[in-house]
């Protein structure tokens, strides 16, 4: 295989994992924010975890934290991806 | 030292530090104008924008909002903090590699159409200018309670701030302007917090305090419990339908990726991975503050109802008065025994009418016609922050800081917005639509004509606030919600999206959205505004999200039928996916 063909591969790769990766830690945002915080609420509230209740702290705190996490995983994840394809930017 | 004095000591070097930075950051090139030369740290990035997205909103009315609606307020907490997430994945360091100077940049070169162009840069001014108004507003209340300025004066001084340092630094200047801001208003938030915190709770960590027990019983539930006696519902339960809350908290979180001054701010990093970092940094610069706001929101509640309820009004404090003066308080003693009772509901029908005469307490008497339910006291929630300093007795030095902090946010935000106007008008529309052939000089003067103009009429909505649009500040989320994200989303993700498609589906989400809003926000319709009139329960606050679900299916249904996306622009998505080679902007062009 020619050096450009392993290159056009490499991209499709890195966008193939990009997306799973995304759709991964999309899923946990939707969880957090949508699902403890909204859906299943009530359910949580019957759980007092260090003077909250639970679904009232992950609507209103545990959910922000969640967040940057999950920029941060998302962030770290990516370069590790790039470093092994050689797609990065450095 | 008097309050007053010091409040004007604080606002006053804030400004001198504005100005210097202004000064010693000033922009030579349009590349320097429109994203600071594309040389922002990210850490300074994310500072940057973290001022530029807190806005007087944020800062002065968010607690108070979660003070009087409790959870129901989580809808904004997790619907601004969670679009930085979408930002983070899905668009920033796309947009980074690409490297130009707009997001109609973005959108007419995708798209490859000066329409599409056109479109976005059409979206981008009312969803810039509905915000903006009320920044200006903003700082003019600042400096209307705490300098005793009218509130014209006070928007006048700020708009001759933002025009020094915004015309000539551009984006430059902002930038380094902003994270001079963010440390002004995020120190100016946090040390009242940690104040009350302590005085509450005796726990300095107020996300803590929020949890912890006073004689033996959690802040939440002691909070809870007096509310229910009071005849409220517990604050840790809502009454909002949980459609509404899902529709609103999708709205607000697409809407805040897709606010054009949020995007443009990953434009000026220098490499593709630092936009990822730099909406990180963002978000933890954010979090601070929005983490913080739920602690403040319920102490200020506590500490409100504790001041005021069943207290005589000759004792009350002295706050009750000072904000009674400027119209944000007033007291209507319905059972005439002299104390001042508080409840659910309004105490009187519509806005406080003061007759300008005094009862026999010393109130200042209103006009309006007694509601029957035993409330007495009304109070403006915007006050909470503002007041909560001196509600909670804290030394004069703090409330001035509050006072910088107020300032800094709303300024910040409006000079971010400016930018986004000008350079969507001397870059999209001038240099890039009707004007090709003018040189770099030209442009910048352009983008500083238009950056003065533009303060001019946002100076104008803040003195003149159509009544309009003090209420539809959802409108602006909603907008982008509905016509931006999409079109950014779909560009990068389905390289099967083509021009007639994008265009179709940006106008679809953006009609419906907008005719929604104004249906049921006009006032001509005001009364049909209620949740039995709703299409399926959902708020028009939250109806962005269902515009962007129709800008999504327009668009895929038009770009089946119409022709496919040239191969020249599916190389440049490729292009774009991939971090491998980003540029800084190109100097001159």
């Amino acid at each position: 295989m020619s050096a450009s063909a392993n290159e056009e591969e490499n991209k499709k790769q890195y966008w193939r994992e990009n997306v799973k990766l995304l759709c991964i830690l999309l899923a946990v945002w939707f969880l957090v924010s949508f699902g403890a915080g909204i859906i299943f609420v009530d359910a949580l509230n019957a759980f007092q975890v260090g003077g909250f209740p639970l679904g009232f702290w992950f609507a209103q705190q545990g959910s922000i934290v969640v967040f940057v996490i999950l920029i941060f995983v998302y962030a770290a994840r990516m370069k590790q991806i790039e470093k092994r394809l050689g797609v990065g930017d450095e | 030292m008097d309050t007053q004095t010091l409040t004007w000591i604080f606002v006053g070097a804030s400004f001198a530090l504005y100005i210097g930075i202004a000064i010693w950051s000033r922009a030579g090139s349009t590349s320097e104008f429109y994203v600071a030369g594309g040389h922002v740290h990210p850490i300074a990035n994310g500072m940057a924008t973290a001022a530029d997205w807190m806005s007087a909103a944020s800062f002065i009315s968010m607690a108070g909002i979660i003070a009087f609606s409790g959870y129901d307020a989580s809808v904004f907490l997790m619907g601004w903090t969670g679009g930085y997430v979408l930002l983070a994945l899905l668009l920033a360091p796309y947009l980074r590699k690409f490297g130009q100077f707009t997001v109609p940049d973005f959108i007419g070169e995708r798209y490859y159409s000066r329409v599409a162009r056109v479109v976005a840069v059409i979206c981008l001014i009312i969803i810039s200018f509905t915000y903006i108004a009320g920044q200006m507003r903003g700082v003019g209340v600042v400096f209307s309670r705490f300098l005793e300025l009218p509130i014209e004066w006070g928007v006048v001084v700020g708009m001759g701030i933002v025009f020094f340092y915004a015309v000539l630094g551009g984006m430059k200047g902002i930038t380094y302007t902003q994270v001079a801001q963010y440390c002004v208003l995020i120190f100016a938030y946090l040390v009242p917090a940690i104040f009350i915190s302590m005085l509450i709770t005796g726990n300095p960590v107020p996300q803590l305090g929020l949890g912890a027990e006073i004689g033996g019983e959690p802040v939440l539930q002691k909070l809870d419990r007096t509310l229910v006696d009071l005849g409220f519902t517990a604050f840790t339960s809502g009454s909002k339908s949980k459609i509404d809350l899902f529709a609103i908290t999708l709205a607000l979180m697409v809407g805040t990726a897709g606010l054009p001054h949020v995007i443009v701010r990953f434009f000026t990093v220098p490499k593709v991975s630092d936009a990822r970092r730099s909406a990180g940094y963002a978000l933890v610069f954010i979090a601070l503050l929005y983490t913080t706001a739920p602690a403040v929101g319920a102490f200020a509640r506590l500490n409100f109802i504790e001041s005021v309820h069943e207290t005589p009004y000759k004792t009350a404090p002295g706050w009750v008065k000072t904000w009674e003066n400027i119209g944000l308080i007033a007291w209507t003693d319905k059972n005439d025994d002299g104390v001042i009772q508080y409840g659910p509901g309004a105490p009187f029908e519509g806005r406080a009418a003061f007759t300008g005469e005094t009862g026999s307490n010393g109130e200042r008497l209103v006009s309006n016609a007694q509601t029957a339910n035993s409330n007495e006291i009304l109070v403006d929630r915007d006050i909470m922050v503002l007041a909560n300093p001196e509600i909670a007795n804290l030394p004069g030095w703090v409330v001035a800081l509050v006072a910088a902090g107020g300032v800094a946010a709303a300024l910040s935000t409006a000079a971010g917005l400016l930018l986004v106007i000008s350079a969507s008008i001397s870059h999209d529309l001038l240099k890039k639509t009707f004007r090709p052939q003018i040189t770099e000089r030209t442009e910048l003067m352009a983008a500083r004509g238009s950056a003065a103009a533009a303060i001019i009429v946002a100076g104008w909505l803040g003195i003149n606030p159509p009544g309009f649009v003090a209420q539809v500040v959802a409108l602006a989320f909603g907008l982008a919600a509905a016509s931006l994200f999409p079109a950014i989303l779909m560009g990068v993700f389905f390289k099967g999206m083509n021009r007639d498609g994008a265009v179709a589906g940006m106008v679809a989400g953006l009609a419906a959205t907008l005719a929604y809003i104004v249906w049921f926000k006009s006032p001509w319709f005001a009364g049909m505004n209620g949740p039995e009139n709703w299409l399926f329960g959902i708020s028009p606050e939250g109806f962005g999200s269902i515009g962007m679900v129709i800008n999504f299916a327009v668009a895929f249904a038009v770009a089946r039928f119409t022709a496919p996306t040239p191969s020249h622009v599916r190389a440049m998505v490729d292009d774009i996916r991939v971090p491998r080679g980003a540029v800084a902007p190109p100097p001159t062009h």
